[in-house]
């Protein structure tokens, strides 16, 4: 009698938690060379999305749990793909403030690889005093950070949300009220976004030749952001490949296993 | 003890045996132990809950070595452990998702009790020490989960440290004194890093107690009846050893899964952001296995002279307060919900109520949730404190059969029958 109750009740629960939330316009879902169980990151984007950051991104935004040793073949995961001398070289483009010295003294003088990468602001106060009181958040984990477009909270979610929020600039509807000192981005919550559109194509010459448009550049930064919330993700899929394959074959001979101890008993 | 348990051992392990009885205590606790024979799948997550706390324990023991308890440090600590630290990451996803798994098994293991009747007579005390073990592991979990300092972590705490401000008169002093300042800072994640660290050992001892309860009278069964004689029961050690390592590897494998594929898929992306004390995330929410209690607390409007707050709160801790006396609130003779045709029902319907919960906790107070999560908060403590006592009065329970090897060689053989039977009808 209770049955048609409960199961009835049930579906109430599934229409429930289907019900989507009504607010933003919908990030696309792009293909991604990490996406997937056995997903890796693309090097020559990954080096590709640093170019765009280096060149564009980080004059605002700063990545403070990167180093640039991070990105040759002794960094988290391996790295981007450069080898240890051109590390240094991307280090040695950067003033880094060191110091005291014998003297007491705070110095400049050209970054290492054990260098963080340089902030563009030294403190939050600068950084809205320069950006009419907007504070860029730090990129380090951006792309975790912002992946609920993901079901499942993966990083291709992130991925998505910033390749999107890099294109979503548009002129604002007719009757749409914007802020002072705001930017309409039909993927950015509430349509309005400080950051005025920062990539317009062909902002950087990619070192390997491929045509800088808008979305190349979009997808490239994307993945290099990826790359830095999660550097060890290739490690991590690769061990679970192996953790899963063993723990399949130990559990299929308990599964022997307890069927033949078990045998005198039924 | 007739035949001493080390007979045909080596001489160094009847010389230990002699002086310190662990020989015979394991040959007692395991070998001998009489278990049902009759005993489900279901009966897999009390030893699975044991494992994940040993989990929890040694990761967690791995990742203290590298955190730094500072609300300037703490958010990149945990991030050095996930790129710097050999295998940080995985420790840390083990840790992290484990807290999820280990409240999934609980869970289980729970609603299995309840099912088959576990607290009853003779084992109240077993089930309340089970559940102080459930309160133990929520404040571990709440404290563990302020660790990393992300915005959720530092947000959760303030909701529910706030709570105790809903306290009359001393409320307001009470939230200082856990605080240890005037916010949420630098005493409150020291001191919760301090019993993060302690509780585990706490909940440790408590199971110790809860197996001791355990073996005392032994498990529970399906059928719930008690053992008769030996032809019930088998010895613990092999079948139900073999039988828990083999759930273990299946358990093992979904939980790997979430590690290795879904690290973050249980957890909230806001805490991949910095705690900012200026800054209100767009919604709190707790994490998952906390979502039906946040969901009551919510749900509780204001009755008679005590306002909102803090009938929210009496409820929330009143909702686990109730299974303390739930093997008093069961007026039912009979322990398996198998010969308990009302019950067995009624049962589903708070698996439901609870699931329901759930949902409304994820989700902002406004609308249909307010409905939901209402009637849902009222449906849980009628379950407990009306439907438990009517309904073990009310029903009539099924002939229980005589003994489980009776039950057992009778069920085989109907069970062959009744296999074919429906192909025979149709």
């Amino acid at each position: 009698m209770l049955k048609p109750v409960v199961a009835l009740a049930g579906l109430a629960l599934l229409a429930l938690v289907a019900a989507p939330a009504a607010a933003q316009e919908a990030v696309p879902s792009q293909s991604w060379s990490f996406a997937g169980p056995f997903g890796t990151f693309d090097r020559a984007s990954l080096q590709r999305g640093f170019q765009v950051y280096e060149e564009v991104c980080s004059h605002c935004h700063s990545m403070n749990l990167l180093h640039y040793g991070d990105l040759g073949p002794n960094g988290p995961g391996g790295g981007i793909g450069y080898t240890e001398e051109e590390v240094a070289a991307i280090a040695a483009q950067h003033q880094v403030t060191d110091g005291p010295n014998d003297e007491g003294q705070m110095y400049q003088r050209p970054g290492r690889p054990s260098d963080a990468f340089v902030r563009p602001f030294p403190n939050e106060k600068a950084a809205r005093a320069a950006l009419n009181g907007a504070l860029p958040p730090d990129l380090s984990l951006i792309i975790k950070a912002r992946a609920d477009s993901s079901p499942v909270k993966d990083i291709t979610g992130g991925a998505d949300y910033v390749d999107a929020l890099l294109q979503g600039f548009k002129q604002p509807p007719k009757g749409f009220k914007m802020s002072p000192n705001m930017n309409y981005n039909v993927y950015f919550p509430g349509d309005q976004i400080a950051m005025p559109q920062p990539l317009q194509g062909n902002d950087v010459k990619f070192a390997d030749g491929t045509h800088a448009t808008l979305p190349q550049e979009a997808h490239d930064v994307a993945t290099f952001l990826s790359w830095a919330s999660e550097p060890m993700m290739e490690e991590r899929k690769r061990t679970g490949v192996k953790v899963l394959i063993f723990l399949l074959a130990l559990t299929a001979v308990l599964y022997a296993a307890k069927r033949q101890i078990w045998a005198e008993i039924h | 003890m007739n035949a001493p348990a080390t007979q045909g051992q080596s001489k160094l392990v009847r010389w230990i045996d002699h002086r310190l009885p662990i020989f015979t205590f394991m040959q007692h606790e395991l070998h001998e132990y009489p278990t049902p024979r009759n005993l489900s799948y279901w009966w897999n997550f009390g030893s699975l809950s044991g494992i994940m706390l040993v989990i929890m324990m040694v990761t967690g023991i791995f990742l203290a070595m590298q955190y730094t308890p500072n609300v300037n440090l703490a958010f990149d600590s945990v991030e050095r452990i996930m790129r710097d630290v050999n295998f940080g990451w995985l420790m840390r996803y083990i840790h992290m998702n484990g807290a999820s798994f280990f409240f999934i098994v609980v869970y289980i293991h729970i609603f299995r009790g309840l099912y088959y009747g576990s607290y009853k007579e003779p084992r109240e005390l077993l089930w309340m020490l089970g559940v102080i073990i459930l309160l133990l592991m929520m404040a571990t979990a709440f404290m563990g989960y302020v660790l990393p300092w992300g915005q959720m972590s530092f947000w959760g705490a303030t909701v529910i440290t706030n709570l105790f401000s809903a306290i009359p008169v001393i409320g307001g002093d009470i939230v200082a004194w856990l605080w240890g300042g005037f916010a949420v800072g630098n005493p409150t994640l020291n001191r919760f890093y301090s019993l993060h660290y302690l509780l585990p050992f706490v909940i440790l001892g408590v199971v110790v107690l809860h197996l001791i309860a355990l073996h005392q009278h032994g498990s529970n069964n399906p059928l719930g009846i008690d053992r008769k004689g030996p032809q019930d029961s088998i010895p613990f050690h092999p079948y139900y050893t073999i039988k828990d390592m083999f759930g273990l590897g299946v358990f093992l494998i979904i939980y790997c899964v979430f590690i290795f594929y879904l690290p973050n898929a249980l957890g909230d992306t806001q805490n991949y952001v910095q705690a900012n004390p200026l800054q209100t995330p767009p919604e709190i929410v707790p994490e998952w296995y906390f979502l039906p209690f946040y969901a009551i607390l919510r749900s509780v409007p204001d009755i008679l002279f005590i306002p909102a707050k803090l009938a929210g709160v009496l409820c929330l801790f009143g909702a686990i307060a109730v299974l303390f006396f739930l093997p008093w609130l069961d007026t039912s003779r009979v322990r398996s919900a198998r010969f308990r045709p009302i019950y067995k029902w009624v049962f589903w319907l708070l698996v439901l109520d609870v699931l329901a919960l759930g949902v409304v906790g994820a989700h902002r107070p406004e609308g249909w949730y307010i409905v939901i999560g209402r009637v849902a908060t009222l449906y849980y403590f009628i379950h407990f404190i009306v439907l438990f006592p009517v309904i073990g009065w009310l029903e009539r329970p099924l002939p229980l059969p005589t003994s489980i090897s009776a039950a057992v060689t009778r069920r085989s053989g109907a069970g062959m029958a009744g296999a074919t039977a429906p192909m025979e009808k149709h």
